[in-house]
C-alpha cells in the first residue's frame, strides 16, 4: 500500500467528499498529488505571464522589441520535464485503476439491476431491495445489468463508478470499513427522471446485515399484508414512477385507483381489479393507461407470489 | 512594408479612392449575397450565423443554469430541462464552435493571408455555407417538433428508444458534417496551391498552420460521424441491430464510433483557437513567436495523436483495462505538445511591447483559462482519478475551460482583432476591454465552482440534485448571468461601430498579408499579386532590434 495522504474514513475536504472505501485513500492521494503539482505549474506560468505583462507593457508606440525565435535548451527542458511528470501520473493512475478492477477472491456477491429510474439489489438469499445494505469490513462485488438503457452506478464516498450496460454484465467491487449511509447516484444520462435515480448504500454490522437479509424475502411477523406490500412497493422502486398521493410522475398515481375504470391506449377501458394490477406489474406492456408512456419494465420472475399478493393488498389500501 | 514588395497603405487603398470597390459594395442587392462566391462575404455570412446561434445556445445555457439555481424545480420540468441542455450542447458544438473560427474568420482571412484572390473552389465554398444553413434548419425543425432529449452525444440505446425528434436532429448533424468536410477540402487545397510567391511553409502565419491541421481532421474524421449517425438513424427506423441490444447490437460500439469522430472534433474546435492566439499575441506584443516550428508542428502532431485517444471517454464504460491503459497513455502523449504551445505563447511576451487592447485582453484571458482547462485534463487522463470524476461537473468545467475559455474566447478576440479589416470600422476600445474583463470574471465564477462541486460528486445532466451541492450551483448560476452581460456588451459594442461613417484608420499594424490589402479589402483582395520576402511576424520593432538601430 502507498502512504495515504488521508486516512481511510476521513471526513470531507474542500475538494472531495467523505471517504469511506478502502481505495478512496489511494484515489485522494493521487487527486491531491495532481492538484498540487498542477497548482504549482499554474502559479509559475501565470506568475511569468503577469511579470511580463507589467514589465513589458507598451510605454511608447514603435518601441524596439527583441528578435528572439526560441531557445533550444529551454524548449527541451519544458518538453522533457512535463513528459516525466505525466509518466508518473500515468503509472500511479493505472495501478489504482487495476486495483478497482480486481476484486479479491472472498467477496460477498450482490446483483444490481438498473432500470429507468430505480436501482434494485438482489442478495444471495434471493431477497430484493431498493437500497444496498452491506456488512462493514467485507469486500463486496456487484454484478450489474440494465433492463433498458445505459446507467452508471456511482458512490462518491467510495470513489467508485461503473457503467451499467444492457445486454452484458459489468462488475464493480468495494470494501467499506466505515459504518454509515452514503449516496448512490446514476451518472449516465438515462432519460426523463435520470436525476431522481438515486439510492443509498448502508454500511452496517454483520449482525444487522444478517437481520436485514432475513426481512427481505417475505412478510415479517406482526406486519399487516398491506404494510408488507408498502415495503415491497418501495424496495422494488415502484415509488420512483408511481405516487400514492395523486401527483403525476412518470406513471399514473395509484391513489384511489383500485376498482376504477382506466382508459387504455389503443384498446377498451379496463377496471383496475386484482387481475389487472397483477398483469400491470408482471407484464406492463399488455395494457398501457392512456396518456402515459410505455416505460415500465416487466417484473415477471423478479418478485414472488407472496410479494405480488402483498402489493395488490397495498394498492387496494391507498385511498 | 516588410512582407511584400508592393506598397499599399490601408487608408490609401480604401475602396472609395481606388478604381476597385471594396467587397461590401462591389456588387449590390440581396441576391449578390445569396449567390456570392466571394470568400469574404461568405466569411461574414458565417460570422452572422455563428453569432446568431451563439445567442440561441447561450440563452439555452442561461435557462439551464437558472433551473439549477435551486435543488428542485425552479421553472422547467425534467423533460423540458433535458431538451434544453441537449439544445445547448448540440447548437454550441455543431452550429457554433466547429464553424466559428475556421468557417467565419478562416474563410475571410485565410486567402488574404496567402495572398490569394479567393479559396481554391469558390462555388464549393458557397455550397458549404448553404449546406450549413440546411443542417441548421433541421436543428430548428426539431425545436418545432418538441425538441430532443438525448444529450448532444446521442448515446444508445436511449437515443434509439426516445420518442423525441432525435431522427431529425441526427439528420441535421449528418448534413452539417458535409459542410465541414467541404470547407476542410477547400482550405487544404487553397493552402497547398495558392500561396503567393515567396510564401514558403515556414513563412505561413501560425493561423494558417492551425487551419491546415484542422482541415486535415475535418476531412478525415467527419465521414466517421456521418457513418455513425447514419447507422443510428437506420437503427431507429428499421432496427438493423448494430447498437440496440434488443436486436443483438452493442450500445458501447456506438460510443467508440461516436468518439472516434468527436474526440478529433475537440481538436477541430480548439486547434483554430491556438492559431488565433498565436496571431493575437504576436501582433499586440510586437514580437516574433517564440518557437515557430514547435508551435506549427505541434498543431499537426495534436491533429494526428488526437485520432488515437477516443477511448479516454470510455474508461468506466466496460471497455477493457488494457484499452483503458493505452488510451490513458496516449492522452498524456497529446498533453505534451499542448503544454509546449502554452509555454511558447507566454515566452513570446518576454521583451515584447504589450498593448492592452481588446483582442490582447482576450488572448491573455485565453492563456489563463486554457491553462486551467489543460491542467484539469490531467486529472481526467489519470485512470483511477477519472473513475471518480467522469460524468460529474468536473468534466463539464474542464471542457468549458477548453471550449469556451479556449476556443470561444479566442474567437471573440479574433473578431475584435479583424473587425476593422471586415468592416472598416473601429469599435469603442474602452468598452471592448471592459466587456472582456466582465466575460473573464463571469466565466471563471460560473465554471471554476463546477470543479469543486464536481469533485464532490455532483453528476452531470441532473435536473434536480442533492442539497449539499446547492451553494455551488447558486454561485455558478450567478456567474452565468455576469458572463451573459459581458458577452452582450461585447456584441453591442461591435454592432454600434457599424453606425460610424467612413473608413476608420487601422490600428494594429500587422505585417502578414491580410494587413497589406485595402480595408475593407477589394473584391479580388489584391491589386496585384504580392511577393513575400519575410516572415509573418517580422514587425518593424523586431527588425529594429535585429539591425540595432532601434535606439
Amino acid at each position: 500500500m502507498k502512504t495515504p495522504l488521508l486516512a481511510d474514513g476521513s471526513a470531507a475536504t474542500f475538494w472531495l467528499p467523505e471517504a469511506a472505501s478502502t481505495f478512496a485513500a489511494d484515489h485522494d492521494y493521487l487527486y491531491y498529488l495532481i492538484f498540487w503539482i498542477s497548482t504549482f505549474f499554474f502559479i509559475v506560468m501565470m506568475g511569468a505571464m503577469a511579470y511580463f505583462m507589467v514589465k513589458y507593457r507598451r510605454r511608447k508606440q514603435g518601441e524596439t522589441t527583441s528578435d528572439i525565435h526560441g531557445n533550444t535548451k529551454l524548449e527541451i527542458a519544458w518538453s522533457v520535464l512535463p513528459t516525466l511528470i505525466l509518466g508518473v501520473f500515468f503509472v500511479l493512475g493505472f495501478r489504482g485503476f487495476i486495483d478497482t478492477l480486481t476484486p479479491p477472491a472472498n467477496t460477498l456477491n450482490i446483483n444490481v439491476t438498473a432500470q429507468q429510474w430505480a436501482w434494485s439489489f438482489t442478495y444471495p438469499n434471493g431477497g430484493n431491495d431498493s437500497i444496498l445494505v452491506v456488512p462493514v469490513g467485507k469486500p463486496v462485488k456487484l454484478t450489474m445489468s440494465s433492463v433498458d438503457v445505459l446507467h452508471s452506478f456511482f458512490v462518491p464516498a467510495f470513489r467508485a463508478k461503473r457503467d451499467v450496460v444492457p445486454g452484458r454484465y459489468t462488475v464493480l467491487w468495494f470494501q467499506s470499513d466505515k459504518l454509515g449511509e452514503y449516496d448512490v447516484l446514476c451518472t449516465e444520462y438515462c432519460g426523463t427522471s435520470h436525476s431522481l435515480m438515486m439510492s443509498k448504500v448502508k454500511v452496517v454490522s454483520q449482525e444487522e446485515y444478517d437481520a436485514h437479509l432475513k426481512g427481505l424475502t417475505g412478510c415479517q411477523d406482526g406486519q399487516s399484508l398491506a404494510e408488507c406490500g408498502g415495503v415491497a412497493f418501495k424496495r422494488n422502486g415502484c415509488n420512483s414512477c408511481h405516487s400514492v398521493d395523486g401527483s403525476k410522475l412518470v406513471g399514473p398515481s395509484l391513489k384511489g385507483v383500485y376498482g376504477t375504470e382506466q382508459p387504455i391506449t389503443g384498446g377498451p377501458a379496463v377496471i383496475a381489479d386484482e387481475q389487472y394490477i397483477r398483469e400491470s406489474v408482471m407484464n406492463p406492456m399488455a395494457k398501457i393507461v392512456a396518456g402515459y408512456p410505455a416505460a415500465m419494465p416487466a417484473y415477471a420472475g423478479r418478485i414472488n407470489e407472496e410479494q405480488m399478493g402483498a402489493l395488490v393488498e397495498y394498492i387496494r389500501s391507498i385511498k | 512594408m516588410s512582407a511584400t514588395s508592393i506598397d499599399h497603405s490601408p487608408s490609401h487603398a480604401a475602396g472609395e479612392h481606388g478604381h476597385h470597390d471594396n467587397y461590401l459594395v462591389a456588387k449590390k442587392g440581396i441576391s449578390s449575397w445569396i449567390w456570392t462566391v466571394d470568400h469574404k462575404r461568405l466569411g461574414i455570412m458565417y460570422l452572422a450565423a455563428v453569432i446568431l446561434f451563439f445567442i440561441v445556445g447561450g440563452l439555452a445555457a442561461v435557462a439551464v443554469r437558472t433551473e439549477l439555481m435551486n435543488p428542485t424545480k425552479d421553472f422547467m420540468d425534467a423533460n423540458a430541462y433535458n431538451r434544453m441542455f441537449t439544445l445547448h450542447g448540440a447548437v454550441m458544438v455543431f452550429l457554433v464552435i466547429i464553424p466559428s473560427i475556421p468557417a467565419s474568420l478562416g474563410n475571410f482571412v485565410l486567402p488574404l493571408m496567402l495572398g490569394a484572390k479567393d479559396v481554391a473552389f469558390p462555388k464549393l465554398n458557397l455550397a458549404s455555407f448553404w449546406i450549413y444553413v440546411l443542417g441548421a434548419a433541421f436543428f430548428i425543425a426539431t425545436l418545432v417538433m418538441g425538441g430532443v432529449d438525448t444529450g448532444w452525444t446521442f448515446y444508445t440505446p436511449y437515443s434509439i428508444k426516445t420518442g423525441s425528434s432525435a431522427t431529425t436532429a441526427l439528420l441535421g448533424a449528418f448534413i452539417l458534417g458535409f459542410s465541414s468536410i467541404f470547407t476542410g477540402i477547400n482550405f487544404l487545397v487553397t493552402i497547398h496551391k495558392m500561396r503567393a510567391p515567396g510564401l514558403t511553409w515556414d513563412r505561413l502565419p501560425l493561423f494558417v498552420w492551425a487551419i491546415y491541421a484542422t482541415a486535415l481532421m475535418q476531412v478525415l474524421a467527419t465521414p466517421v460521424l456521418a457513418i455513425t449517425l447514419g447507422l443510428l438513424v437506420l437503427e431507429r427506423t428499421v432496427h438493423i441491430g448494430i447498437f440496440d441490444p434488443v436486436y443483438g447490437g452493442d450500445p458501447v460500439l456506438f460510443q467508440h464510433f461516436f468518439w472516434f469522430y468527436s474526440h478529433p472534433a475537440v481538436y477541430i474546435m480548439i486547434v483554430p483557437g491556438f492559431g488565433m492566439i498565436s496571431e493575437l499575441i504576436t501582433v499586440h506584443s510586437r514580437k516574433g513567436i517564440f518557437g515557430y516550428k514547435p508551435i506549427a508542428v505541434s498543431s499537426v502532431a495534436i491533429a494526428f495523436i488526437g485520432f488515437l485517444v477516443w477511448g479516454h471517454h470510455l474508461f468506466v464504460s466496460s471497455q477493457s483495462a488494457l484499452a483503458g491503459a493505452i488510451f490513458s497513455f496516449l492522452t498524456f502523449a497529446v498533453a505534451v505538445p499542448t503544454a509546449i504551445k502554452v509555454f511558447s505563447w507566454i515566452a513570446t511576451l518576454y521583451r515584447g511591447s504589450i498593448e492592452y487592447n481588446t483582442p490582447m485582453v482576450y488572448a491573455l484571458a485565453f492563456l489563463f483559462c486554457f491553462s486551467i482547462g489543460g491542467l484539469t485534463g490531467l486529472f481526467l487522463g489519470t485512470l483511477s482519478v477519472d473513475v471518480h470524476l467522469t460524468d460529474t461537473y468536473f468534466v463539464i468545467a474542464h471542457f468549458h475551460y477548453v471550449m469556451m475559455g479556449g476556443t470561444v474566447i479566442a474567437f471573440i478576440g479574433g473578431v475584435h482583432h479583424w473587425w476593422h479589416k471586415f468592416t472598416g470600422k473601429n469599435y469603442n476600445e474602452k468598452i471592448g476591454v471592459i466587456a472582456a474583463i466582465i466575460v473573464f470574471i463571469g466565466f471563471n465564477v460560473t465554471f471554476f465552482t463546477q470543479f469543486i462541486f464536481g469533485s464532490q460528486g455532483m453528476p452531470r445532466r441532473y435536473w434536480s440534485y442533492l442539497e449539499q451541492y446547492h451553494t455551488g450551483h447558486m454561485i455558478s448560476t450567478y456567474g452565468s448571468y455576469i458572463l451573459a452581460v459581458g458577452l452582450f456588451l461585447a456584441l453591442f459594442n461591435l454592432l454600434a461601430s457599424l453606425r460610424n461613417k467612413g473608413v476608420a484608420p487601422e490600428r494594429w499594424r500587422g505585417v502578414s498579408l491580410e494587413w497589406e490589402t485595402a480595408t475593407p479589402p477589394i473584391e479580388h483582395n489584391f491589386e496585384s499579386i504580392p511577393i513575400v520576402t519575410a516572415g509573418p511576424y517580422d514587425f518593424p520593432e523586431v527588425r529594429a532590434a535585429r539591425t540595432g538601430n532601434g535606439h
